[in-house]
């Protein structure tokens, strides 16, 4: 086990969208990760396991080195904000953008900004920046509630395709940063390990490009097709 | 009440604390065989001397509180090795080569690492005074040797050189404030983030492929080559630093052939104080590294005496929660009843200057050998005392 690999993903978008990459490395669990109720996955390679966190945890496990490598969101990583991790990689999945959004029409807004966001320091460092004062209401979910009840003017979220904000009336500002998926890996691991972590490495970055080949070229063609 | 300690603050009891100091004891008896002459700095000194050329993390890092007889600002050390460096360069002040070495708490605000302390035990050994090679294998030999003496099993050590991202960065010409992102980038091995810094820095081509290939020089010692080739016409200063490394691994496969070596050009700790050479070393199964140091050639410039350095720190704590916990030693001691008898005092003197652990039995307290942690008791026979098993005593 030693000369292992363990990998740590969350569940959900970033764990299906994965799971295509590192079947070009083989790397293929054994168990259904929707249905299988264990956190630690065989897969068909002997030396390779799966385990399946929280994405709040993935940089956590793999900077203490109880996960080799994992695959974690950007917005997940700036928040985290550790340089005790390797992001040798963008996997170009998961892709969105964390935004700042309001409502459409606004009334008299505070003197001081009030933002709601799960992004605590991320949204602290944007505003900083720019040299605005602002009072962060940190919540955990359902952030485009708290302008129409009145608990903040700002919202700080991550924006897919915008239907969200737009239901509930309320509409993008300013862009913060584009969001995908890094690979990330445990110092240790890439210096103890350096022939398996890099090879994996590579592996990842040869599936990322395959990938991306593809897609472009399933685009270039649905293009003609509509002409 | 609760007595609970501050975050990050640990008291050592006892077991565990007659490990730490068997292990602080083994630690200086191998730094006095290698010639290397024990320093104690003071635990709070003015804040300038304790962070002149240090950097802005060891300034966070510093608890501060102000001098009430000069209401000067003073800080609790957060590292020794400037302390170290001071000495050197103030009191000391000779050309020839000067070996220090130092154990002592430090205390940071905020805490780091696995363990999660504010209050690491640091030990160390710096060697002032040889610009050459030489003196690095000798610190990483030592830092080796110290890994060996607190048992923590299988080494592998880190080899980097902060000379050829300096060098780079100089020929690009960037402000501080570029060169501190494009160093947060690097550090994380972060390509493409590299790459978009470096655009916007309008950074020339030829530069940009160099420093983003940083980030992938790392592995074996065939990396090296990789280096070389990948570099190709650079400054002299840097291909000199790839050829340091290349001769400090020759050297160190003929010192410690079974030691895995790996080499990072992207590997820049310390980057703020650091000028040659940086080194770590790392055991399986702990996610981050257990000892490091390198290169700081004219720290001393400002105390008085710029001179090549070069040292290695651990911290001692870290080091005993990775080695093997020591086999449960049998309880070892004598039980002496008390009494004012000249022979029994004698006696219990006799013992104890042989090395003996003798405890006295206090009177009012029924307390058994085994209470005390003794294996043996002194009993009376006729006019003599005599130390005896604790089976015997029971039949």
């Amino acid at each position: 086990m030693l000369q292992g690999l363990t990998i740590a993903l969350s569940k959900g978008r970033i764990l299906k969208e994965s799971l295509p990459l590192l079947a070009r490395a083989g790397i293929v669990p054994v168990d259904d990760p929707d249905t299988s109720r264990k956190l630690v996955l065989d897969t068909r390679r002997e030396d390779v396991k799966l385990v399946i966190i929280r994405a709040q945890d993935v940089p956590t496990y793999v900077e203490y080195g109880a996960a080799d490598v994992g695959v974690a969101g950007k917005d997940v990583l700036m928040e985290y904000d550790s340089d005790g991790l390797y992001e040798p990689l963008d996997l170009g999945i998961a892709r969105c953008r964390m935004m700042v959004a309001g409502r459409r029409t606004e009334g008299r807004l505070r003197r001081r900004l009030r933002v709601a966001t799960k992004y605590v320091k991320t949204s602290r460092a944007f505003y900083a920046e720019q040299g605005l004062q602002v009072e962060i209401i940190k919540l955990y979910g359902s952030m485009e509630l708290a302008p129409l009840v009145g608990l903040a003017d700002r919202i700080v979220d991550l924006v897919d395709t915008g239907n969200t904000l737009k239901a509930n009336g309320l509409h993008p500002l300013q862009h913060i940063a584009d969001i995908s998926s890094r690979l990330i890996v445990n110092k240790a691991s890439m210096k103890m390990k350096h022939h398996v972590v890099k090879d994996f490495v590579a592996q990842m970055a040869r599936a990322v490009e395959v990938t991306g080949r593809a897609q472009s070229q399933t685009r270039s063609r649905g293009a003609e097709a509509g002409d | 009440m609760r007595w609970l300690l501050p975050d990050g603050i640990e008291e050592v009891l006892p077991s565990e604390a007659w490990h730490l100091e068997e292990l602080r004891r083994r630690l200086v008896d191998l730094y006095r065989t290698w010639g290397y002459d024990l320093v104690m700095p003071p635990f709070i000194e003015y804040l300038e001397s304790l962070l002149t050329g240090t950097g802005h993390d060891l300034d966070l890092q510093t608890f501060k509180l102000t001098d009430q007889l000069s209401g000067r600002m003073m800080g609790l050390r957060a590292d020794m090795t400037p302390q170290v460096a001071r000495i050197d360069a103030h009191h000391l002040r000779k050309d020839l080569p000067v070996r220090l070495c130092y154990l002592g708490t430090v205390l940071h605000t905020r805490p780091t690492g696995f363990n999660r302390s504010r209050s690491p035990f640091q030990v160390g050994a710096e060697l002032y005074g040889h610009a050459g090679v030489e003196a690095d294998v000798e610190i990483l030999r030592l830092m080796l040797e110290t890994l060996k003496a607190t048992e923590v099993g299988v080494v592998h050590l880190d080899l980097g050189h902060v000379g050829i991202f300096r060098g780079l960065s100089r020929e690009a010409a960037l402000s501080a404030e570029q060169e501190r992102a494009l160093y947060n980038a690097l550090q994380r091995k972060a390509r493409a983030e590299m790459e978009t810094l470096m655009s916007e820095f309008a950074v020339p081509a030829g530069l940009q492929t160099r420093l983003a290939g940083l980030a992938e020089l790392n592995g074996g010692i065939e990396m090296l080559d990789v280096a070389r080739e990948r570099l190709g016409d650079v400054g002299p200063n840097m291909l000199a630093a790839v050829d340091a490394l290349q001769h400090v691994a020759d050297t160190m496969s003929r010192y410690a052939p079974d030691v895995p070596l790996h080499f990072d050009l992207a590997e820049l700790r310390g980057y703020a104080y650091h000028t040659g050479m940086v080194f770590a070393a790392l055991v399986p199964g702990h996610g981050e590294e257990v000892a490091r140091g390198g290169r700081y050639d004219n720290i001393g410039g400002v105390f008085g005496q710029a001179r090549p350095a070069t040292g290695f720190s651990a911290d001692l704590k870290t080091l005993l929660s990775v080695a093997s916990p020591p086999e449960a030693e049998a309880a070892s001691g004598i039980l002496s009843p008390w009494s004012a008898d000249e022979g029994l005092m004698s006696q219990v003197r006799a013992l104890r200057s042989a090395g003996e652990r003798v405890v006295y039995s206090l009177p009012g307290h029924g307390d058994s050998p085994a209470d005390l942690g003794c294996d043996r008791v002194i009993v009376r026979n006729g006019e003599r005392w005599e130390v005896t098993g604790i089976e015997d005593d029971a039949e």
